[in-house]
């Protein structure tokens, strides 16, 4: 793994450590607050519109495990439509491959500047450090990612990347940064999201117009027909898939389905999943060169970089069903509070603290698939129903596998977490064994604490004090709260119905 | 060996669990939809949709088609209107606004200057409130659609599909498509919903009766 990859942020500090951190910003907090309350809420009131919704859910699970399974099957179709196309197909083993593949490519087009939409895959992989390396100059035209990049910052939520930031911060930064990298802010720019979203449109169209190549990420591909699709709402998707003469699609390698007609599902099920729409503004299909109009050079990078161990583990494999749509990060109590810097990496949340550990190893990230109270949410939210938690409890008896391996420990820790393992798999057994552990532990309990106890739980609770278990678990907690939630959630959208 | 000996062969091992006689094409779970989420006028609910969107939505015979693109224009004093190849002639308006034809293609300075583009569409979805542009004739070539900041899009109410599945199985995927629901819009700063960010920021729709 090179220094640029930016699946994990080399030098953040270990969840425990970014999450106090973040817990005292209180700004911070409010703002994750509110944003995740909203898209929570206007999500609830979309998918409550389909009655089938659940039936969608298991269909879209389905395609996307049985694709796993075949995955080397549906990516040699995917290759021979895409050529058959027009269009160029690549292969990169890892982030390094990946970097010298989209360069080259650049570079054999004598441009030494590209646009650029919103795309995790080319995060992860660092490929904008890698461009400007070689002196190409990349440029970020999703507005939040334009926010992050002016602001020499991390994304913090997939969706919504720059929801740390408050207007009148994001005013400053374009103020500050836009001269510096183009056409600068307008004189007497106000704080204002419609004169802050009317800066970046000048800012960035002079340079839709100028750049002869594009770089973009994928939302999903066709192996039938081999058409490649982004869902965006700004229209710098269109701009970069539109304009310029050469496109450089980075597509990690689990984003492929059978067929075109499986669209069907995943089209209801992203945009009401992830911005609460029934339809986002805009989706793009392309399907290699068409005469005349678009790009005439199509390249399609297949990355790989970890994504084939993930899937060599049976039970974490399923976290390459993630169509990334952030549902389980607005459901989430622990991204609520910490937001997403703390997770270290370019996938936060719940999503994050499964994929992250598995795409570079869970002896490198150890502490996050304990960033999670294992509460189920992000596993009823999820529309390609990825359950999160039995991930996470397989990771974390990994995670206690892998210290006691390089410590030498005994393995009553990595026990009790394999033992969890089953409980964690089922939601009944979840919620059976959180009753159990909030009557067992507060007969040990003394003011409110539990100090060490004997036999193979010494060593854990003798280097901790464990607050002892709530009268409600969590998770009973959470889903009480959540109803009310729900209740608001319908209600404000009815009133909106009605205005 | 190439990358792409050394991805499939790492996804030939990760994959040593699945039975060797499984089939790769299924067993696929049916298409279509197990349920109609559309009342009983889709025409209605699609106009709609569209209009919570924030689109201008008009529903009008056929006869009156040029004279509410005329509307359209008037209502944001557009100048310049862009023309695809293939647009029938009876649908555009007499009017104080030049025509810029795209048979020569134009280029992206000019259609950036532009005011506005008329077009017809391929298809519609009521539930969803979108219209899908294949870029076929009387569409134009994407850009067309994508520069000029006021996009006045015409859709026959026979193009109207219920929901996405019935909207997917019209299209021909071999074509560049363009879903569009409601103009641009952006909530990357604090949540607030700011309409048009890079596409139009005004969207016309104008529904034709059948005739
Ligand atoms: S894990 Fe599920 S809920 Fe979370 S981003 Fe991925 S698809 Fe969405």
């Amino acid at each position: 793994m090179s220094d640029r990859d930016n699946v994990v942020w080399l030098g953040t500090p270990a969840f425990p450590e970014a999450a106090r951190a973040a817990l005292a910003d209180t700004r911070l907090r409010a703002n994750l607050r509110r944003a995740t309350a909203t898209i929570r809420d206007k999500r609830l009131a979309v998918t409550a519109e389909l009655d089938d919704w659940e039936e969608l859910r298991e269909r879209a699970a389905a395609v996307k495990r049985h694709t796993l399974r075949h995955l080397d099957h549906h990516l040699l179709r995917l290759e021979e439509a895409v050529t058959a196309a027009g269009g160029t197909v690549h292969w990169a083993a890892d982030a390094a491959e990946a970097n010298a593949i989209v360069t080259r490519l650049v570079q054999a087009t004598g441009e030494s500047e590209v646009v650029k939409v919103k795309s995790m895959a080319t995060q992860e992989i660092g490929l904008n450090e890698a461009l400007a390396d070689a002196g190409i100059r990349a440029y970020e035209t999703d507005l939040a990612e334009l926010i992050v990049q002016l602001g020499g910052d991390r994304p913090s939520h997939i969706l919504v990347p720059a929801i740390h930031r408050g207007r009148s911060e994001i005013r400053e930064i374009f103020l500050r940064e836009m001269g510096d990298w183009g056409r600068p802010a307008p004189d007497g720019l106000g704080d204002d999201p419609r004169d802050l979203a009317e800066a970046a449109r000048l800012h960035l169209r002079e340079k839709f117009l100028r750049c002869k190549v594009a770089v973009s990420g994928a939302n999903f591909a066709a192996a039938d027909t081999g058409t490649v699709v982004v869902v965006e709402s700004e229209g710098n998707g269109r701009m970069c898939l539109t304009l310029p003469d050469t496109l450089i699609t980075v597509m990690g390698i689990e984003k492929v389905l059978p067929a075109f007609a499986d669209l069907d599902v995943f089209l209801q099920l992203l945009p009401r999943s992830s911005t609460g729409e029934r339809m986002n503004p805009y989706t793009s299909l392309w399907t290699g060169v068409t005469e005349g109009d678009g790009p005439q050079d199509f390249h399609l990078v297949l990355l790989d970089n970890g994504r084939t161990a993930t899937l060599a583990d049976e039970v974490g494999r399923q976290a390459l069903s993630c169509i990334r749509c952030s549902a389980c990060l607005n459901v989430c109590p622990v991204y609520e509070r910490t937001g997403g810097h703390a997770y270290g990496s370019v996938y936060p949340g719940p999503i994050g603290a499964v994929l992250t550990p598995q795409l570079v190893g869970v002896e490198n990230t150890a502490s996050l698939p304990f960033a999670s109270t294992l509460c189920g949410a992000c596993y009823d939210a999820c529309p390609v129903k990825i359950n999160i938690p039995e991930v996470l409890v397989h990771l974390r008896a990994e995670a206690v596998e892998a210290k006691r391996r390089s410590r030498l420990l005994p393995t009553a820790e990595a026990l009790a977490m394999k033992a969890a393992g089953w409980v964690m798999s089922s939601p009944k057994g979840l919620a059976a064994a959180h009753r159990l552990a909030a009557l067992g532990a507060r007969l040990v309990a003394r003011d409110g604490l539990i100090g060490s106890l004997p036999g193979p739980p010494a060593r854990w609770t003798g280097t901790r004090d464990t607050p002892a278990p709530a009268q409600e678990s969590l998770r009973a907690w959470w889903r009480r709260t959540k109803a009310v939630n729900e209740t608001q959630g319908r209600t404000t959208a009815e009133e909106e119905g009605r205005r | 060996m190439s990358g792409r000996d050394t991805v499939l062969r790492a996804v030939r091992k990760a994959l040593t669990d699945v039975p060797r006689f499984e089939n790769p094409g299924g067993p696929r779970p049916p298409h279509g939809h197990p349920t109609d989420h559309t009342g009983p006028d889709i025409v209605q609910l699609f106009s709609e949709r569209t209009a919570e969107y924030r689109a201008t939505v008009v529903r009008v015979p056929a006869a009156r088609a040029a004279a509410a693109v005329g509307d359209a224009l008037a209502r944001t004093g557009a100048r310049a209107l862009v023309v695809p190849p293939g647009l029938p002639a009876d649908v555009i308006p007499e009017g104080p606004w030049t025509l810029l034809d795209d048979t020569l293609p134009l280029t992206p300075g000019q259609l950036d200057a532009a005011d506005a583009v008329l077009t017809t569409s391929a298809a519609a979805i009521a539930v969803t409130g979108t219209v899908i542009l294949d870029h076929g004739p009387g569409q134009g070539r994407r850009a067309l659609t994508l520069l000029p900041d006021q996009h006045i899009c015409l859709v026959r109410e026979d193009q109207i599909a219920p929901d996405v599945p019935e909207a997917l199985s019209r299209l021909d995927p071999y074509r560049p498509l363009t879903l569009v629901s409601g103009p641009s819009a952006t909530s990357d700063i604090e949540l607030d919903r700011v309409e048009g960010v890079h596409g139009p920021r005004t969207l016309d729709i104008i529904v034709v009766a059948a005739t």
